[in-house]
């Protein structure tokens, strides 16, 4: 029924939302002594964040930690995965340590990596790069092995090459498992980033909310998680397109 | 085209299996589920680890990896690449090989015409239908000109008329082309219409390497003809020879004229389809005519099968479709049995049987 509606009804939701979040704002209707400003003034702030440079500096401190670690995590996760997968030998080499780093929360990384590389922008990027590798290495290795053999053994029967076979068969069946991978980190890559600045890292938007914080500028915080919101959504729904696109006519 | 020889070949399954099928010949290799049939054309592809030989045109090809063996493999499963379209799976033997372009795609053009699937070239695996698919396997099997083609179930999935006709296309394509193919089946009428010579391999054993109507008139063993027809057999009480090649077996009160194979009949074996039923009494002589009655009667998709009961023994006949629909056939009713003479199967001995 709903994919009958034109595309603008999908916002309904949010405009009574937003109306709502306006009245109880405006009218006080908020218990106690807590403030909680209308969404005007949040607009209203994020023009004058964006307009003075702050949000502006702070978002491209931030999303040039994502992605440059998301990149290279993730690059490093497909290639190793890929590895782990087509080789059984390096699959049973290195499956018992991924399989005890993979569960620790990337920021639990922090205070160590804290020590070793210290306060600098390698930092948030090694972050990053952790969060991003382990799952991305985790949904290629599942994807490179669970490729029906009967597709590498036919295949071979033409003729192709262990190589040949990995390129051109293993690896484009495995491609749906390794999106999903990526999108799941897509968005997770944010939420890590903002965790991460806003215990270590003095810029960036987790810093920013940080010290809207201890100004007590609700406002500013809530400009802040509608970006955050965003970011993580945006990023989802690219990885989402891109495997779409390069699957759905066959899949 | 090579001809192909297994010479003691044992594997987990196969128990010392030797084999020549001949250059140009289709051989179909028969037997039932589990019997070893894949496992042995994947030995002959290279594909699984074995012991013994495998020669095409006399050399030995063990030391060959799969992909050097020049053998053209149509699965069960067809496992058409689903991220390929119809020509570039056709084309992913002859791209793996690095042929020129231009050659590769004279050559997809060639195959699409030759299985009338030009239509098709852009679609993908999941836009086709059963016997569409299976024509596209079988290009991307041919495309880069295989020494050997195995042929692994390549009919099972798909619905009787289709399988009907394909059979008749696969094997005039196999003559034309002059490829040496194996042809893995469980079914016996695709055995009998397909095969040049069948194999019959049961338990990972060659039990009969023959023409279909040597395999199917005289099998070799009791092994065989279970498989083959689940003929009725039938304990001798008896035995004594008539002379002029025939002798006189009783089988649980029934009399039974059977060709002489020597004065030691054990049991004797006859195929349902080689039970006539009559329901007016037969002209000509009384030769193996007995009264029975019908204990059942169960139409099949070729046939209809029926339960009888002459003298103390249980028979099963078939008949086909259009011969039933004139009788009146119903469990309980009396009619005559008569087994053909020349069908009948005669065992010596019984230590075979399963």
């Amino acid at each position: 029924m709903l994919k009958k509606l034109r595309p603008g009804w999908g916002l309904l939701p949010v405009a009574v939302f937003l109306a709502l979040w306006e009245l109880v704002a405006r009218f006080n209707l908020v218990p106690g002594e807590l403030s909680f400003p209308p969404f005007s003034v949040v607009v209203i702030e994020f023009y004058h964040l964006a307009a003075n440079g702050v949000l502006g500096d702070n978002f491209l401190a931030s999303l040039t930690r994502v992605l440059i670690g998301f990149v290279t995590g993730s690059l490093a996760g497909i290639a190793v995965g890929i590895a782990m997968g087509w080789r059984e030998n390096f699959n049973k080499a290195l499956h018992p340590i991924i399989s005890l780093f993979y569960p620790i929360p990337a920021l639990g990384w922090l205070p160590l990596l804290m020590l070793w590389i210290g306060i600098n922008e390698l930092l948030p990027i090694a972050i990053i790069f952790i969060c991003s590798f382990f799952p991305v290495l985790y949904n290629t290795v599942t994807g490179i092995r669970n490729v029906d053999k009967d597709y590498i053994r036919v295949a071979r029967t033409l003729g192709a090459s262990d190589f040949k076979i990995l390129t051109t068969v293993a690896i484009p069946l495995a491609l749906p498992n390794i999106f999903t991978g990526l999108r799941l980190e897509a968005g997770m890559a944010w939420r890590v980033i903002i965790a991460a600045e806003m215990v270590a890292i003095p810029t960036g938007i987790g810093a920013l909310m940080m010290r809207a914080e201890s100004l007590i500028r609700i406002d500013i915080i809530i400009v802040c998680l509608i970006v955050l919101a965003v970011m993580c959504l945006a990023f989802e729904r690219f990885f989402q397109y891109m495997e779409a696109r390069v699957t759905t006519r066959w899949r | 085209m090579p001809s192909i020889e297994l010479k003691n070949i044992c594997q987990y399954i196969c128990r010392d299996v030797n084999l020549k099928i001949r250059d140009r010949e289709l051989l179909v290799l028969l037997g039932p589920n589990g019997a070893g049939k894949t496992t042995i054309a994947n030995i002959i592809a290279g594909l699984t680890d074995y012991e013994g030989s495998v020669l095409f045109n006399g050399a030995p090809v063990d030391k060959l990896p799969a992909h050097k063996r020049e053998v053209g493999y149509l699965f069960q499963d067809l496992v058409l690449f689903p991220h390929l379209d119809v020509a570039a799976n056709i084309a992913y033997g002859l791209r793996a090989k690095k042929q020129p372009p231009d050659q590769t795609e004279a050559k997809i053009k060639k195959l699409l015409q030759m299985m009338k699937i030009e239509h098709l070239s852009s679609r993908y695996p999941k836009h086709l239908s059963g016997g569409e698919k299976q024509r596209v396997a079988l290009a991307r099997a041919l495309a880069p000109s295989p020494r050997v083609l195995l042929l692994d179930e390549p009919l099972s999935s798909l619905d009787v008329p289709t399988t009907k006709y394909l059979r008749t296309e696969l094997r005039q394509l196999q003559q034309r082309l002059g490829i040496t193919t194996i042809y893995v089946t469980h079914d016996l009428q695709e055995a009998e219409e397909m095969a040049d010579r069948i194999a019959v391999l049961q338990d990972g054993q060659l039990e009969q390497v023959g023409k279909p109507e040597e395999v199917f008139f005289y099998p070799q063993n009791e092994r065989v003809s279970d498989f083959i027809g689940a003929p009725n057999i039938l304990d001798c009480d008896y035995c004594r020879s008539l002379g002029r090649g025939v002798m006189e077996v009783g089988c649980g009160g029934l009399t039974i004229i059977v060709p002489h194979i020597g004065n030691l009949a054990k049991r004797i074996a006859i195929f349902p389809h080689d039970i006539h039923i009559s329901e007016t009494k037969p002209v000509g002589p009384a030769v193996n005519r007995f009264k029975g009655t019908i204990t059942s009667v169960s139409p099949t998709q070729e046939a209809v099968r029926i339960g009888l009961k002459a003298g103390t023994k249980e028979l099963t006949a078939r008949i086909p479709h259009h011969t039933f629909e004139d009788m009146n056939l119903v469990a309980g009713k009396k009619v005559f049995v008569i087994l053909k003479l020349r069908r009948i199967r005669v065992y010596e001995d019984k230590e075979r049987r399963p």
